[in-house]
């Protein structure tokens, strides 16, 4: 009844290739036709979540792909609630991107390209979604990686920007290693690759507990590199050298959110090896906490964003790590909504000033009313402000916390959230309040057109009532459609509520303090604490010390490679081969001019000199050819009278 | 007493100058009466192996004056031949008509 579902992503494969193929020179018709594929997706997944609504029971088709000798692989889809909400999530925001980058990539000369890109993109992570077994899984999982290094390095002129999607690549390739190797372990223990049939032999407990946990951990090393994590999460903030729908794309509904998906579809692994789940607990709580401190002081409002993402993509993590399997994907479904329109939101403020640093920003609310609205609804929601969608999910995330023994998770959940209002409301005061800093970029400034305020105001809807569906009042709410077996009904924790919301209030005034009454200078601040300070604003120094530790060293053992082994050794053996081969053929070239040519020219000659020898004969007298007919003739006779 | 040898002799005789004729002459008429000459020597030959092989049957004879009558055509044909070789070389002289050679 759902088989139709693998439509969904085949549509915008099908855009990506009428535009490489057909329409490339025409700018609108592409555009069209990728927006036109990514909304009928939508249409179809509002089907896929409304009957799966209605009969929960997860649906799975499959074909067999490769026959190897009676080894199966096979490619299929499998629906079941977690792939519902992530096809309607990433179809919604995929089609408002798309939307929302008429107006942002108006006038670049590779327009067509970069819609044909976003379409590869969707039909990637639809993919991912939909895949029913781990080869599937991964293939599409790759799939994202290349189409995000396109993305990344779209504006591939600029040195960063190339760079930036090297980075994103190689760094996410590296967990992928991982990633494979979690895979192997895990489908030669269980024999097979299929996800629900590897639940079932978890479940029945057919696996070595100790091989449990190695594959578990092996594949959370995919997720750490997609979905940025401590220590693989150094590649998102440069990923903001693409241009901001595709930040918006990759780091708020699709890319970022397969680590995330990953570990949810899993669960079930995870839930059978507890150690396992720690790992995924610490490395999430570490990465929140982080990316967190280093936001505070960003200056580039997309790299504030990006480390806004980090953390909160970290926060999800460390939740289903603690087993929250319905906290973690609700914060994943209402995260994908509000980070997607403060990216938007952002590229409309950037489209309209031309530079990323907040600080040539400011007083921008008159000009951008829309935009600035609608970013101060993300920024509400992301804070945990009562009652927008972010609100909910951070506290079923902190209520899940609050029931581990140990209260480290919880403190640095509440810390990180309210961490997450000081600077999304830092952003928002000195982008849009106080006085403009950069007159010229201040009156450049203006609203952005309606194809791009439109995907924002649609998206501010979202970011508002989204959340909604998973009050814990309801009984018929998000828990129990993703938990349809057993029905899960988190208690509302008051308590933990009005903490977290104190705590979001008390960091969004903080930032009013510091950044629009100005009644605590920051700068008097960073004197006081210069050297943390140092460090926040260096990202504590990652980029440097994996360019000490690892960058420098495969440098330096490439360039020996090259100097001597290359060059050294495998460019002199190549060129003594070609040096010997030119020798050949020089003996052959000789052989051939000298001998061959001269047999073939001296036959021709010889025939020509006897021609011309002999054509002397004809004379053309009739009288000379009687003669020798008669003188023949005379010779005959007397020949044969002898 | 003359035999059949004499006649032959003859023959051999008239051929040949006819030969000789066909070879050196230069002027194309000479050419075709030195052809009649061998025509000539070879009606003898038939004629004098009718007389003395097969004195009953006159086939040697008969065949003789079918040969001068397919002569007599021959020779129109030839000099026709000859009068365009005179209208297109400006003469009859056949060392000037060369031009059947490489």
């Amino acid at each position: 009844m759902l088989s139709f579902a693998w439509i969904i992503p085949l549509l915008p494969l099908l855009a990506f290739i009428t535009i490489v193929f057909f329409t490339r020179r025409n700018q609108k018709l592409s555009s069209l036709i990728s927006i036109g594929a990514i909304c009928l997706s939508w249409i179809f997944s509002v089907i896929v979540i409304a009957s799966v609504l209605k009969n929960p029971v997860p649906s799975e088709f499959e074909f067999t792909w490769l026959n190897l000798m009676g080894f199966q692989v096979k490619m299929g889809i499998l629906i079941d609630s977690l792939t519902a909400i992530m096809l309607f999530v990433v179809c919604t925001v995929s089609s408002l991107v798309h939307i929302y980058s008429v107006g942002y990539m108006q006038g670049d000369p590779r327009f067509s390209r970069f819609f044909s890109f976003l379409s590869l993109f969707s039909f990637s992570m639809l993919g991912l979604v939909l895949a029913n077994n781990f080869v599937e899984i991964f293939v599409f999982w790759e799939l994202v990686g290349l189409t995000s290094y396109l993305l990344i390095g779209f504006w591939f002129e600029k040195k960063t920007a190339s760079d930036a999607g090297k980075k994103a690549f190689i760094t996410t390739r590296t967990g992928d290693l991982g990633f494979i190797v979690g895979i192997l372990i895990l489908t030669t223990a269980a024999g097979t690759f299929n996800f629900r049939e590897m639940f079932h032999a978890v479940e029945t407990g057919q696996i070595p507990f100790g091989i449990l946990t190695l594959g578990a951990i092996f594949l959370f090393a995919g997720a750490v590199g997609k979905s940025a994590q401590f220590p693989l999460h150094v590649w998102l903030p440069d990923a903001m050298e693409g241009p901001t729908p595709v930040s918006a794309l990759i780091h708020a509904a699709t890319m970022v959110a397969a680590g995330v998906y990953l570990v949810a579809r899993t669960m079930t692994i995870y839930l059978a090896a507890p150690n396992a789940a720690l790992v995924v607990a610490s490395i999430g709580c570490i990465t929140a906490f982080m990316a967190a401190s280093i936001g505070l002081v960003q200056n580039d409002i997309k790299r504030v964003l990006a480390y806004s993402t980090i953390s909160q993509l970290g926060y999800m993590i460390m939740v289903l790590g603690l087993g929250g399997y319905t906290a973690g994907t609700f914060h994943l479904y209402t995260h994908a909504f509000f980070k997607a329109l403060l990216f938007l939101g952002a590229g409309s403020v950037i489209h309209a000033t031309q530079t990323n640093d907040i600080w040539e920003m400011g007083g921008l609310y008159p000009k951008m009313k829309i935009t600035a609205i609608t970013f101060i609804i993300a920024s509400l929601s992301i804070a945990g402000i009562f009652p927008l969608s972010g609100f909910w999910s951070k506290d079923e995330i902190l209520t899940v916390a609050s029931h581990y023994p140990n209260p480290i998770f919880l403190i640095v959940g509440i810390l990180v959230a309210g961490m997450t209002a000081f600077y999304m409301f830092r952003l928002c005061f000195v982008t849009f309040f106080g006085k403009p800093r950069d007159q010229h970029k201040f009156e450049h400034a203006h609203e952005s057109p309606k194809v791009m305020t439109v995907p924002l105001m649609i998206l501010a809807f979202l970011s508002v009532f989204a959340g909604w569906v998973g009050i814990p009042w309801l009984q018929h709410g998000y828990g129990s459609f993703v938990f349809h077996q057993e029905p899960h009904h988190a208690e509302p924790n008051y308590i933990l509520m009005i903490v977290s919301t104190l705590v979001a209030l008390s960091g969004i005034y903080l930032a009013y303090a510091m950044y629009y009454k100005k009644s605590i200078s920051p700068e008097k601040l960073k004197a006081k604490f210069p050297f943390p300070y140092k460090v926040l604003y260096n990202k504590y120094y990652f980029d440097e010390l994996y360019q000490i530790i690892i960058i420098n060293p495969i440098m330096k053992l490439s360039g020996f490679l090259f100097n001597r082994v290359d060059v050294g050794v495998v460019d002199r053996l190549v060129n003594g081969a070609g040096n010997f081969t030119v020798f050949l053929s020089d003996v052959k070239e000789w052989f051939d001019s000298h001998i061959v040519d001269g047999a073939v020219n001296g036959i021709a000659s010889l025939a020509r000199g006897t021609g011309s020898g002999l054509r002397r004969i004809q004379t053309g007298q009739l009288q000379n050819y009687a003669f020798v007919i008669f003188f023949g003739l005379v010779l005959i006779i007397l020949f044969k009278l002898s | 007493m003359i035999g059949l040898n004499h006649f032959l002799t003859l023959s051999t005789i008239l051929f040949c100058i006819g030969i000789f004729g066909v070879l050196t002459r230069r002027n194309a008429i000479g050419i075709l009466m030195s052809i009649e000459l061998m025509f000539n020597a070879v009606n003898i030959n038939f004629v004098a192996f009718s007389r003395f092989v097969t004195p009953t049957a006159l086939v040697g004879q008969i065949f003789a004056i079918f040969i001068i009558t397919i002569a007599a055509a021959e020779a129109t044909v030839g000099l026709a031949i000859v009068l365009l070789i005179y209208r297109n070389f400006k003469g009859i002289n056949v060392d000037n008509i060369n031009i059947m050679k490489w």
